[in-house]
């Protein structure tokens, strides 16, 4: 971003959001987040769309299920039940 | 639509294959909604959304007793998801692949070495009137959409619907590495989408920090 270090840690970003960042580049991460006024701010901006993405608004209404559909998915259960081998 | 409502049981897999009474209805409640706003998202198509989640629940059923682990039921009906929405063959489906990037998705800086400022909405601060949250709440379904096909499947199936990174590279069959650098730069890309939706939002502050 604005300068090298910054650079470095931009492509791990998100393994740092998800704690999936091996111990030792997550603490040089922390280490240069702490010195990095605009890195802070660019990091806790991409955690907050995450977030906003996690909890994703009213989903697009699907039409509700017809009789004849759930019919038919009934009928697909039973039989696949059917040809389980029982424990 | 309560957040309860995205929360499956996660005995429901184990309960539908010893056939307990209510988990049928359960199962399809809760995944015809999901698999329809995948589908959607994936394909771009109401119609094809509404033909995908009704396939995949059918095929569900009928090899619910190939099923071998219930703790893999999620993957495994995405998996049967994800190619049902290869098989529509339309919108950006087949397109060819678009690579995102990293350098385009880095903040803009304005001004030169020690003086350069970060081109940046204020995250922490926003607006709290209940039209601008709204807005804000629907901002990343549009953005989602817009991704390319490539980037979009990954996260719909990481962030939306919680997968594994591991789950999801089984599900879309490419390598774990290759996940992770299309979560990275598609979470970029709708960053700097909400960000510019922020930064043009009536109200929203912007943070121009050194």
């Amino acid at each position: 971003m604005h300068d090298n270090d910054c650079d470095q840690i931009f492509a791990l970003l998100s393994e740092y959001l998800d704690q999936e960042l091996p111990p030792a580049n997550c603490a040089d991460l922390e280490k240069h987040l702490k010195d990095c006024p605009p890195c802070i701010t660019f990091v806790e901006s991409l955690r907050r769309s995450v977030l906003l993405c996690r909890q994703l608004g009213e989903p697009v209404q699907c039409a509700p299920i017809s009789p004849d559909q759930l019919n038919s998915l009934r009928e697909a259960y039973r039989a696949a039940l059917a040809r389980r081998p029982r424990c | 639509m309560t957040k309860n409502f995205w929360q499956v049981d996660p005995e429901i897999a184990q309960r539908l294959l010893d056939g307990s009474e209510g988990a049928f209805e359960s199962f399809v409640t809760a995944y015809k909604a999901k698999l329809f706003q995948y589908s959607f998202l994936m394909c771009g198509h109401r119609e094809d959304a509404e033909e995908v989640a009704q396939e995949t629940l059918l095929r569900v059923f009928q090899s619910l007793d190939q099923l071998r682990d219930p703790a893999r039921l999620k993957p495994w009906v995405f998996r049967i998801a994800k190619n049902a929405c290869l098989m529509k063959r339309r919108r950006s489906v087949f397109a060819p692949a678009v690579e995102l990037s990293l350098d385009e998705l880095k903040p803009r800086l304005h001004g030169e070495g020690e003086s350069a400022k970060l081109e940046i909405a204020d995250w922490s601060a926003l607006p709290e009137d209940e039209a601008f949250k709204s807005e804000m709440r629907n901002a990343p379904t549009a953005a989602i959409g817009g991704l390319p096909v490539n980037y979009r499947s990954v996260v719909l199936l990481r962030d939306i619907e919680g997968l594994s990174t591991e789950d999801t590279a089984e599900i879309l069959e490419v390598r774990i590495d290759t996940v992770k650098t299309r979560l990275h730069r598609a979470r970029l890309e709708l960053r700097k989408q909400m960000d510019q939706f922020l930064r043009s939002a009536k109200g929203a502050p912007v943070d121009a920090r050194q």
